[in-house]
Formats: structure tokens, sequence, C-alpha cells
């Protein structure tokens, strides 16, 4: 059978080049980089080295490149960071709806120690109102923490334009970027951002390594404590092997960028067409355009979004409804939800994700199972059976976007 | 080549890179994924949780993944006294513990807790009547090292986890990265509550570990987000280093207590010759069962610890001085500080640490290298 992985936003296969490198350091260069005999200097000069591609991905400088374990990590950093090291300047921080769940779970902790967030709303495609952004600013406020690109609907958020206005306003700006970096161009200059959160296993490094770009001067209270690793900014043994294959894997996204995602774009654009022109009663959710190349995501009325992805995984597709990190809650998705869509909508949501190894055969796979497969289940849903009676009924609920 | 630095870190089990390689090419889901990829990634994640259960005589569910040995000292420390500080606020651990437990202690009494700092005694042990004299109503945790990075002093855990027993309301943290498979540990038989453990450690790969909790305990995460593992530790799980690290918990449980004997007696050979033949050196640390097999600590007087390491890395001997965590500062080791060292002995200090694998032939060669160093360092006594 056809296997097509396009989950490529929950976790992407470590790239040939990566994992040879990573198997590399493994066997031959193991030292502990605060070593100081040969075997520590070798390490460090792996380390050293990724720093710098990392930092020329982002245009930053290597100094201001601090490796974490991931993005989860990074984002507890930054914010939880930053917001307790400037609590004296005030304590109102400024976030989206939509954000993942490290940045918003973060931000109910610090909601907890007596700050106040502002949690924007967005509009039908995720897309926020720099408007109300620049309304809701205030004396208070220091941090706006916005994400780049929407995990699970692929809105593109106007981040250089919000990294202008915090400038402006002397705000401290954090960018969850674990979703863009190595996929879109980020130039934490011209974008005016002091802080960014990135992940190796995205971008086709491994998992279990990340970090946080900290613009020079900005202060962090650390969030763990130890040895003096990164300039006493992230204690614990550096994950040479880790660094040095998010660090190629940074190298290799930036030189193939362009051309990936001028790819990306037409394969993503076939299969959304592809679904909506041939599947009735389904809706493409967040922004048209200002969409990640890679990122596919369609409800289809009166199916559950689960067994829409068990029917797909039986033919070889693997795909998810949203986030993964949420795949096991029944909980609607947040991101979705804020997107104004009604539970029975949110909930028949399908998430494809493209990456570099997916093929034009691929994306024609899977629009030649899909149909059968929605088709089959929907002949199992009795709303699908009295779907006239139940628009009607639906047409009544407000908060719907759908076919408005 | 002789790598004997085994405490900072060791070279990577050629079968634990066999089977990551495995892992980063065909398991590469997503362990949170419901597809297949995503569910053949969460049963390696529960397979590998049981092997590292199993290799501390402990229950799967009582294991969280971390990315190594400070988070899970952290997370550790930070983790009940966040949770339990209605109880009371008095934190009891020992003045030579690894910089990741005595700095998150400084940030917890930033918080508002008290933390005692129990002394040692001029081996690097702590007396277990220390650890009761100093438990008051207020007291939530005792956080006692398993096995010195520095010295390799063995710590007497059972008999503080018998004290402990008697307060059900403290709750017992070992930090046994240095310790974990190169030393006995009963947590279960020792009353011990909260342990960790680096894969790093013990032929492992970096940027992996675990924390053992034990059931029943409510711990307040470090970081927060996607709610994996059991909502204590949040982001997406590094699956091929988990995989890696419970192979590394298997081969070690495999080798452990024959390894460890013999080392032992390859250590105590060693030190034989150094009394007879380098009367000059002193040794620190327990010369007996009171310490590791794995770690030799030596000073001589009058001579840089510096100097020495690198004397013997121009013998291709690879040692350190005092823990690589600290090994480019200048301050003192709190450690050999605590043990009331003399401070010219204590900058003369070299750590050498040995592992699975080490042989007899290799201790000799050590000690012929040694040799020629303090020969042409001209301090050969």
């Amino acid at each position: 059978m056809r296997k097509v992985y396009l989950d490529h936003s929950a976790t992407t296969p470590v790239r040939s080049e990566v994992a040879q490198v990573v198997t590399e350091y493994y066997t031959n260069i193991f030292g502990n980089p605060s070593s100081v005999h040969s075997f520590g200097r070798e390490a460090r000069k792996g380390i050293e080295n990724a720093r710098e591609q990392v930092a020329n991905l982002i245009n930053g400088k290597p100094e201001e490149i601090i490796f974490t374990s991931g993005g989860t990590e990074a984002d507890n950093m930054a914010i939880i960071g930053s917001a307790l090291a400037n609590k004296n300047k005030g304590k109102h921080i400024i976030t989206t709806a939509i954000e993942h769940h490290a940045v918003l779970d973060s931000c109910k902790y610090l909601e907890k120690e007596g700050f106040k967030v502002t949690y924007l709303p967005v509009d039908s495609e995720g897309m926020i109102d720099l408007e109300t952004l620049k309304a809701n600013i205030t004396e208070e406020t220091i941090l706006i923490t916005i994400m780049h690109v929407n995990n699970e609907v692929g809105t593109i958020l106007p981040i250089k334009e919000v990294g202008a206005i915090a400038k402006e306003r002397g705000i401290l700006f954090h960018v969850d970027a674990v979703q863009s970096y190595g996929k879109l161009p980020i130039d934490v200059n011209e974008m005016n951002i002091d802080m960014l959160s990135a992940s190796g296993h995205k971008i086709y490094g491994v998992k279990g390594v990340g970090c946080l770009y900290l613009r020079r001067g900005v202060k962090l209270h650390p969030i763990m404590f130890g040895g003096a690793q990164e300039r006493k900014r992230r204690p614990g043994t550096e994950n040479v092997p880790g660094i040095v294959g998010f660090g190629l894997a940074s190298e290799l996204a930036g030189q193939e960028m362009e051309m990936e995602n001028q790819r990306l774009t037409v394969l993503r654009d076939k299969l959304i067409t592809g679904i909506l022109e041939n599947i009735p009663c389904t809706q493409l959710n967040g922004h048209r355009t200002q969409r990640l190349p890679g990122n596919v995501n369609i409800s289809f009325e009166f199916i559950e979004g689960e067994s829409l992805l068990l029917m797909l995984d039986l033919k070889g597709i693997a795909a998810s409804s949203g986030s993964a990190c949420t795949s096991g809650s029944l909980d609607p998705s947040h991101v979705l939800m804020a997107m104004g869509l009604c539970h029975e909508i949110a909930h028949g949501s399908l998430r494809l994700t493209l990456g570099r190894d997916n093929t034009e055969e691929d994306i024609d796979y899977v629009l030649e199972v899909l149909p059968e497969i929605v088709e089959r289940l929907r002949a199992m849903s009795p709303l699908y059976n009295n779907r006239d009676k139940h628009r009607n009924h639906r047409e009544e609920c407000s908060i719907c976007t759908l076919r408005k | 080549m002789l790598y004997l630095d085994n405490s900072a870190t060791t070279k990577t089990h050629p079968e634990v890179i066999k089977v990551m390689a495995d892992v980063m090419e065909n398991y590469f889901g997503n362990p949170s994924s419901l597809h297949q990829k995503g569910l053949e990634a969460e049963k390696l994640l529960s397979k590998s949780r049981e092997v590292v259960a199993r290799s501390l005589g402990v229950l799967p569910q009582e294991i969280i993944f971390t990315s190594g040995g400070t988070e899970g000292d952290n997370l550790a420390l930070k983790g009940i006294a966040l949770a339990y500080q209605n109880r009371g606020k008095h934190i009891i651990t020992t003045k030579i513990e690894h910089p990741a437990i005595i700095n998150s202690c400084a940030q917890l009494e930033e918080l508002g807790f008290e933390v005692t700092y129990l002394d040692v005694d001029e081996l690097g042990l702590v007396n277990p009547q220390d650890v009761e004299k100093n438990i008051k109503n207020e007291t939530i945790l005792i956080s006692v090292m398993h096995v010195n990075n520095e010295v390799g002093s063995i710590q007497p855990l059972a008999q503080i986890g018998e004290i402990i027993k008697n307060y059900p309301k403290i709750f017992f943290h070992v930090d046994a990265v240095q310790g974990f498979g190169k030393a006995p540990l009963e947590l279960k038989e020792w009353n011990i509550d909260l342990a960790t453990i680096s894969g790093h450690k013990i032929h492992g790969p970096k940027g992996i570990g675990a924390l053992y909790v034990k059931k029943g305990l409510n711990l307040f995460p470090l970081f927060t987000g996607g709610g994996q593992e059991n909502n204590v530790r949040s982001g997406t799980e590094n699956l091929p280093a988990i995989v890696g690290f419970a192979k590394a918990c298997q081969i070690a449980r495999e080798i452990f207590v024959d390894d460890s004997k013999k080392m032992r007696l390859y250590k105590e050979k060693c030190l034989e010759i150094l009394k007879k033949d380098f009367p000059q050196i002193i040794i620190n640390g327990p010369k007996d069962e009171k310490s590791s097999p794995y770690i030799l600590n030596i000073s001589v007087p009058k001579l840089q610890g510096e100097i020495l390491l690198h004397a013997l890395e121009e013998e291709e001997v690879y040692v350190s001085t005092g823990s690589a965590c600290s090994s480019k500062k200048d301050i003192l080791s709190p450690v050999l500080s605590a043990m009331k060292i003399d401070k010219e002995i204590m900058q003369g200090s070299i750590r050498v640490s040995f592992s699975y694998g080490v042989t007899e032939k290799d201790i000799e060669e050590f000690l012929d290298a040694l040799a020629r160093a303090l020969k042409r360092l001209g301090k050969r006594g």
C-alpha cells in the first residue's frame, strides 16, 4: 500500500544528512563541551558552528542563540522569563487566542502570578487585527507574544507589522516561530523581534532540541538553574549531536526554502482545490493567501475528524485533526473555535501538512481515496441524511462562519 | 588514547547509536499523533518507559522523561516545593550537591523557602544523624545526592531513607546522575520518593534523562504546554533519545554488577600503587567501599590541577579538574571546600573517572602516563 505522510506540522522525518552528522557525533565527537581537553573542545566547536548556522537563518548574532530542549521550553523561557524579569515595569501581556498551548499555558501561569493577559481575537481566517492590538496596549504592557504561523490552520500572522508597533511603544516582542522557522524568511532585525522560539524536529532535524533567539540586552529570569552552560542562560550538558543536527537542518532549510516553497504551494493548492471541488459540504479553514505553503486544513460537515483520520490511516495516509499535542483531547480546537466555527464543524476538521518527501503522486492518491472515504462516513451519518433540515437549524447558530 | 573523563560524559554505546539511527529513520512520528506513525512511536515510548522503570525497580507510570539531569533536578525540587509549600517551606540538602541542586535551592530561597545545607566530613560523606537533627515541622523535602560527582563518595542513602521513613510528610529526592548504573541504588527499599538520572553518563545519548516520581505525588511543572508526560513535562517527546536511553539502561543493568566488582579491584590496586610509587599524591574522598569504583580524585600539592591535566593530555590521557560544569571557572571546588581540604591540595586536584569496559591495562597505562607527566613537570616524588 502507498504510504503518504501528511503530518509534517506534528513532526518531520530526520533528513539523511542530519541523521548522518548526528550519528557521527554520537560515535566520535562525544565529549562534554564544558571539558577543557580536546574531546570537550571538539564538541564545543560543533555547537558554536551550529549556533552560527541558526543565527544566519534569522539574521541574528550567534551569541543571541540559546539552545533548548525544544520549542516548548523556549516558549516557557521567553514568556515566563521576560515577564518575571520586567514585572517592575508593568504586568500586562498581549497574545492571541490561537497560540500553541506552550504559549497559552505560560500566560495562564503568569495570570496566577498576578499578570494580566489580553488574548487578541482573530477573524474567520485566523488573522489578527493590528488596530485591535494597538487599542489593547497600555502603559502596563511589557510583552507581546504572537505566533508567526498558526500550527493548525497555517495562517501567517503580520509579524513585521506587530514588530514595528512593539518597537514604537518600547514593548518586548516574542515570536513563537516553531511552525515557520526554516520554512518562511525571518529577519529578527527587520521584524523587530526580541525573542523567537524555534524547534529542530519540525525542519527535519532531531527531536529534543530547539532554540531561543534572545536579543542582546534583553533580560530573562531563568526557569532552570544549574551549570554555567549557554552563557549561564540555560544549564545542563549540551545535547551536542542534537544541536549539530539542528544547525545543519537550519542551514539546509535556508538553502532550499525558496524552491521548496514554490513546489509545496503548487501541491497545496492542487490538494485544496481538488478537495473543495470534488467533495461537497467542505470549507477551507485559515487564510487563502497568507498561508504556510505546506498547510491544508479543511472541515468536512457531518463527519467526525477522528473517524476520518482512522479511515485515511487504513489507506496509508497519515494526517491529523489539528495539533498533535491535543489529539487525545475531546475538546474542539481552540484555534477553530476562536475563528468562529461551531463545535460540529470544528470537530470535522482535517489537517494535511506537506513536506519535502511529498510528491504530486501523493496528492493524486489523496484526491483519489478521500472522496470515497468521506462518502462512506457520511452515508452512516443521520445528520447528513437529514442535512437540509439540519442546515436550516444551523443557520440560526450565530457564531458559525460556515457559508455565511 | 585513554578517555578517563566518564563523569563528565561517556562515549555513546554502539548499540545505543544503532537503535537511535533506526528510530530516526523509521519511527519518526509524533507519539501524540493518532495515525500509524504516531501509534508506532507511542508504542516505542511506552516500551522504553517500561525498560527504564525496570532498571530502577519502579513502575512505568513513575517515570517522567526529561531533557537531562539538570531538568530532572530542577523539576524535582521546584516541583515538590511549589506543590507542597502549604505544608511548610523548609528544605534540607548538602553542601556537595551538583549546581543544578544548589542553584535550584538558591532560587527557592528567593521565593521564601529556607534551605539547610548539611556539612560533610573530610571524606565527603554526609552524616545521617545530621539529617535527622535538622528536620523541623516545616521540612517538606530532603535532597541528597547518590554519588558525588567530584570525589565519588557514596552517600548513606539507605540510612537517610530509614530516618525519613518516620516522617511521612517529608519527601526524599536523590540526584542519582553519577550513581545510577555505577553504584547500588534501591529506590523502593531506601524509601526514596524522587530520583534524577541522566542518559549521557551511562553511555546513552545527551539531551535525555528521567525523573522517578513515586506514584501519587504531585509536581508543579517547570514547563507547560501540550501536556505530555502526564501534564508534568510538556514538549514533543524526544523519542530517538528515549529509546537510546532505554537501551543504555538495559545494558547498564546487564553489566553493572560484574563490571563494578571488577572495577573495585582495579581501583584498589591503583590506590596501592599510588601509595607505594607516588607518595606525594593525596587521595581525595573515601578509599574504601564508600567511594565509587568509577571515580578517583587525586591531588599533587603545589601543582595546579590544570597543569597536570594538560600534561596528561600530552600523553593522550584525558581527565578533568572537578566537575565539567564548573571546569572553566576559577573558583575553588565547593565540594573540596566542604571537605575542608587545604587550599593548596584543592588547587592540585584532578578527577579520573572510569566506566564500563575500562581494563586493568588501561589503569596501568594511566599510571605510567601519570609518572611520565609528573617527571616532566619535575614533581616525581
